[in-house]
């Protein structure tokens, strides 16, 4: 009995942090589609609900409702787990990320880790996806991705050293805590440039969208998914693209701190403020989307592991000595 | 404590289950699968025995990069379709199970040793020169210890990674003659002056261009 209420109690948790999160990625992507739209003159979906704002409810019940193919020369079991294993991933590193002083499903001391982990985990879904497909197409959207997303990672691990290196704890809590003094997009306003654009990377976010590059490959690791499961790919997306923004906000924009420490606002909740930057950031990616052309896919490569992977090397050398010079190393 | 117990064995089942499919199973896909279903149960087992950072680690470094680039050279090469031919193919004599057997009683023998050691002489393999304490977490205590007391060891075994690494760039690296490259330095750095010619065109003549 005992354990039956804790385990209610951490039910009830997580589906407060899943269903807000779930529900912000369908309306996340009504705005990326405004915004992409407005910055090409365009209206974008406005008919369904008022200024289209049910737009991803519609798409959501006609993927439901539409027929699961599954191609007779896939292989079954991968097929459907890939899907499911994407949507989970993306969803699960949801867990540490702190909404407040206290508003976290679990405060664990490794939560940058957990979170460095469950994304590199991503690629799992689309190598699954592409691989089980059978086909031509998928087989080489998914290829290309593996590659994209394990080079990138390297980068984005390399500036979380730089602000871990400032903050002295791998505590996400900690993390926000340290940066009450000064944001971290200040003294570390080079890595937080580099940090967005692997994020774009990390995401397969235009202009690194040569997984699906529609037009070569089709819509590369997905092109065999539909109905639902190719809806859950699409939800998996974009649940990683905010929680990426949401890492932005915490490593860099001071997570749920406000701008200014006085009056007025220190009223308003640590969450809200917290939403606010995630969404600044995601609607800096939807610009992105709409005004850069996409890469050549040996662009992506050398931009990765020829300027991306020194520059923040030499950042981790600079910040390193300048901590120790000044004396200002984080002590226990 | 019940649940610590019941999670210890879920996970350690897992493992062991998926450590024997890797073997087993006749699609190289799947193995490479189980493969990555068997570390990360082990990294549950390492946060369950209060390794977090270690558990961490794992998951990074072997499901997310080492076992990305298995998978990925396993679908590359094609090797999916290479039915289970060792056990059970006349043409060629197979010398994969000899050598096999060897290695794993090598393996074995170690392992006896290792755990024999370990139960019956502790003092031998456990010097347990530093504290650990509990108020500060294991990622603290391993760096003080990793960058203090082994610093030498830590930057030697960090030299021979590198000096790895180079060798095997240098073994596959090739200079291909004759292929198009695009130089960057060359592009941007073009002027105006010799990329256009303008030229009076008198009529009806034209002008030859010369490629």
């Amino acid at each position: 009995m005992e354990y039956m209420n804790l385990v209610f109690e951490e039910v009830y948790k997580i589906l407060f942090l899943l269903v807000p999160v779930l529900v912000s990625v369908a309306m996340i992507v009504w705005l990326d589609r405004r915004v992409w739209a407005f910055v090409q003159k365009r209206q974008g979906p406005n008919v369904v609900g008022p200024f289209g704002l049910l737009q991803s409810l519609a798409d959501a019940l006609k993927y439901i409702f539409k027929e699961i193919i599954i191609p007779a020369s896939s292989n079954k079991i991968i097929f459907i787990l890939a899907p499911i294993i994407t949507m989970t991933l993306a969803l699960i590193a949801w867990a540490v990320i702190p909404f407040g002083e206290d508003q976290v499903l679990a405060n664990i001391n490794v939560g940058i880790l957990y979170i460095f982990a469950v994304s590199s985990l991503g690629v799992y879904g689309i190598i699954m996806g592409g691989w089980a497909s059978n086909s031509k197409y998928p087989f080489l959207g998914s290829i290309r991705s593996a590659a994209q997303m394990v080079s990138y990672e390297v980068s984005i691990g390399i500036i979380i050293i730089n602000v871990l290196l400032c903050v002295g704890s791998l505590n996400l809590t900690d993390i926000v805590l340290a940066q009450q003094n000064i944001w971290f997009i200040i003294p570390l306003f080079p890595m937080f440039v580099i940090f967005f654009i692997s994020a774009l990377a990390e995401t397969n976010r235009p202009p690194f969208d040569l997984p699906e590059a529609e037009a070569e490959l089709v819509a590369g690791y997905q092109t065999e998914y539909s109905g639902m499961m190719y809806a859950m790919f699409w939800l998996g997306e974009y649940a990683n693209i905010l929680l990426m923004c949401a890492l932005g906000s915490i490593l860099f924009l001071g997570g749920w701190l406000s701008p200014i420490d006085l009056y007025p606002f220190n009223l308003v909740p640590g969450a809200i403020w917290l939403i606010l930057k995630i969404l600044l950031l995601f609607i800096l990616f939807a610009l992105v989307k709409a005004v850069v052309p996409r890469y050549r896919y040996d662009q992506l490569m050398r931009l990765g592991w020829k300027i991306f992977l020194p520059l923040s090397l030499t950042y981790v050398v600079l910040t390193a000595s300048y901590l120790f010079y000044f004396n200002l190393l984080p002590t226990l | 404590m019940e649940a610590h117990a019941i999670f210890f064995y879920v996970f350690s089942i897992i493992a062991v289950i998926s450590a024997i499919m890797v073997t087993v199973s006749k699609n190289t896909i799947h193995s490479v699968f189980f493969l990555i279903l068997d570390f990360i149960s082990i990294s549950c087992l390492f946060i369950m025995i209060g390794a977090e950072f270690l558990g961490m680690i794992m998951l990074i470094v072997y499901v997310g990069a080492v076992a990305v680039l298995f998978l990925f050279v396993v679908m590359m090469l094609n090797v999916a379709q290479q039915k289970n031919q060792w056990f059970n193919s006349e043409t060629t004599s197979s010398s994969h199970i000899p050598v096999g057997l060897i290695i794993s009683t090598i393996i074995f023998f170690e392992l006896i040793i290792v755990v024999g050691g370990w139960k019956y002489k502790p003092e031998l393999s456990n010097p347990n020169t530093t504290q650990i304490s509990n108020e500060i977490s294991n990622t603290h205590s391993l760096g003080q210890v990793l960058y203090t007391d082994y610093i030498h060891i830590f930057q030697i075994s960090g030299m021979i990674l590198l000096i790895a690494m180079i060798g095997a760039i240098v073994l596959t690296f090739r200079r291909r003659e004759g292929v198009k490259t695009q130089s960057y330095f060359k592009q941007i750095s073009r002027e105006r002056s010799e990329g256009i010619e303008v030229l009076e065109v008198q009529s009806n003549k034209g002008v030859k261009i010369d490629d």
